[in-house]
């Protein structure tokens, strides 16, 4: 059995490093390559598989039907807009290119090394509950009811993605998981840059006020601030968070071609704008960045005065009649 | 809060509406005089032709009037959009009346693309899969991230490819790739095409221009 495992990691590190030599070949004769960095002596690589493989494995026919709603749900998140989506976000806008890519949060990580303590909740979380943090933030809205069928699909993608990665695989020598932590910018990170990076990079798709595009009531491009955004807590709203995502994924089909001051001084930007309030919010914004300032916000704007004016001060839930969904709450395991 | 957003929303999509069809001050009727260059091969209703083994001649017809204008710009002044064909139409048009061309075919009905009839379904499946899915192992970012849901084209910079004719829509891509065609804003196009191969471009284009146009 160890030695089957490891001959197809094997087998996929030959896979991965052919598809980054193809891309280093491309390279020579291509202006514009992809340049993700290459993985590191050691590291798990995973390549995922895909709804193809899907189609062509002996798994129960009604399994398959299940993982393929989880496929769409992540894909079109927007189906559940109203219910448990209140921005013009999709699962897949983050994480891109259907939850598999390298560097652009993909989803199988989370399914090997949950369930997990961590710190933004501080406690235990396993996979559903991981997926509600996603809904509560990211999506400005409330997770599928743990254990309902939208969750059993989304969960069961998430577990395809992984298949064959050994359960606790280390999680700190992942090839490509989250949006690895780029080298602290060399200038301080800086909002009139930023501004300047945003209109040359960024405006074309996401707007000058950041509202991205909805064409005949369908998302084109997902709003960046404002009340069709994520919230104040959602993971990308940490500098470092969205500097990785940028860098590495954007602009769209052009991924690393910004510098990484670059980078920082864009998510400064962006991460300086105003967007629904913190469901964790006390009333007073400034307490609130206090209460979760070690765990979050130390890396956020929340709480923070930029260009005069006090971010996340406000009762501006955007589209949604509740500020936080009822699912976020402490856990206090007694084990009795 | 929730009614307010709405009905927010929705007059912001009608002010979006209003205001791009009136991004370029152009004249339709001056327009149609001015095309009398252009109808031989763009035709008439602005529905241009597929020439299968040649250049093909892109239908116009309910274009983004300022994508128009700007390849017209483009191709009269030659270096990023290289097209021998088009030079010396578009260099007989001054800059009001290239305004006028341009918005009086954006305002002609879309009309269905013209296609290999001979396409497998095996390359219209893959031409299907490139444009809604992408093919993200190499990198290839599906055509309806940025050219919209139904590949019907968003603002000024990503025009509709739905309905256009697929020797056009592959003549272009490898303009890309040779280095003919430049001018696309941030080479957000040149990146992607450069990952292309032969029979992901027939596969694509072939694909697009059976899609509806509207």
């Amino acid at each position: 059995m160890k030695d089957s495992t490891k001959f197809i990691f094997r087998g996929l590190v030959v896979a991965v490093a052919a598809s980054v030599l193809s891309f280093t070949a491309q390279a020579e004769e291509s202006r514009f390559s992809v340049n993700n960095p290459e993985p590191k002596e050691g590291q798990l690589i995973h390549v995922p598989p895909t709804m193809d493989d899907l189609d062509k494995s002996n798994m129960h026919p009604e399994l398959k039907r299940v993982i393929r709603r989880g496929y769409d749900l992540f894909m079109n998140t927007q189906q559940l807009r109203g219910k448990n989506v209140f921005n013009n976000m999709n699962c897949s806008s983050c994480h891109m290119g259907e939850g598999r890519l390298p560097f652009a949060g993909p989803v199988w990580p989370a399914v090997v090394t949950l369930p997990d303590y961590r710190g933004k909740n501080n406690h235990v979380n396993n996979l559903e509950e991981r997926i509600a943090g996603c809904f509560s933030f990211s999506m400005n809205g409330t997770p599928p009811e743990y254990g309902s069928d939208d969750m059993l699909a989304l969960t069961a993608y998430h577990q395809w993605l992984a298949k064959g990665v050994p359960m606790y695989a280390d999680g700190k020598n992942m090839y490509g998981r989250g949006y690895p932590r780029l080298p602290e910018p060399e200038k301080e990170m800086d909002y009139k840059r930023g501004e300047q990076v945003y209109k040359e990079n960024c405006v074309i798709c996401h707007a000058e006020d950041g509202g991205g595009l909805v064409q005949n009531n369908k998302v084109v491009f997902p709003a960046v601030w404002g009340d069709n955004s994520y919230n104040w807590g959602a993971g990308i709203v940490r500098h470092y968070t969205l500097a990785s995502f940028v860098k590495h994924n954007m602009p769209l089909g052009r991924p690393n071609s910004l510098t990484d001051q670059q980078a920082w001084d864009v998510a400064y930007y962006i991460d300086s704008q105003e967007r629904p309030q913190e469901p964790r919010y006390t009333g007073d914004v400034k307490e609130t960045r206090e209460k979760y300032l070690d765990t979050f916000h130390k890396h956020t704007n929340y709480g923070v005065e930029i260009e005069g004016r006090l971010l996340g001060d406000h009762d501006n839930v955007g589209s949604k009649d509740f500020l936080k969904p009822d699912v976020l709450r402490p856990r206090t395991f007694t084990a009795e | 809060m929730k009614k307010i957003h709405r009905m927010a929303l929705t007059a912001a999509s009608l002010f979006f509406a209003i205001t791009s069809a009136h991004a370029l001050e152009g004249d339709a009727k001056a327009g149609e005089q001015a095309a009398a260059v252009c109808v031989a091969c763009h035709q008439p209703d602005g529905s241009g032709m597929n020439v299968p083994g040649g250049e093909s001649w892109p239908a116009l017809a309910g274009l983004d009037a300022d994508y128009l204008y700007k390849q017209l710009q483009d191709m009269k002044a030659g270096g990023k959009r290289q097209s021998p064909s088009m030079m010396p139409f578009a260099s007989m048009l001054n800059e009001q009346q290239a305004k006028d061309v341009a918005v009086y075919y954006s305002e002609l009905p879309a009309q269905g693309g013209k296609f290999d009839e001979g396409a497998t379904e095996e390359e219209l499946a893959h031409g299907e899969k490139l444009a809604t899915l992408g093919d993200w192992d190499r990198y290839i970012v599906p055509c309806k991230t940025c050219h919209g849901p139904d590949n019907l084209g968003v603002g000024e910079s990503f025009p509709r490819l739905a309905g256009q004719h697929a020797g056009y829509i592959a003549d272009q891509l490898k303009a890309w790739q040779s280095g003919k065609r430049d001018n696309d804003p941030q080479h957000l196009m040149l990146a992607i095409a450069e990952r292309l191969n032969d029979e992901d471009i027939r596969a694509v284009s072939q694909w697009l221009a059976r899609q509806p146009a509207q």
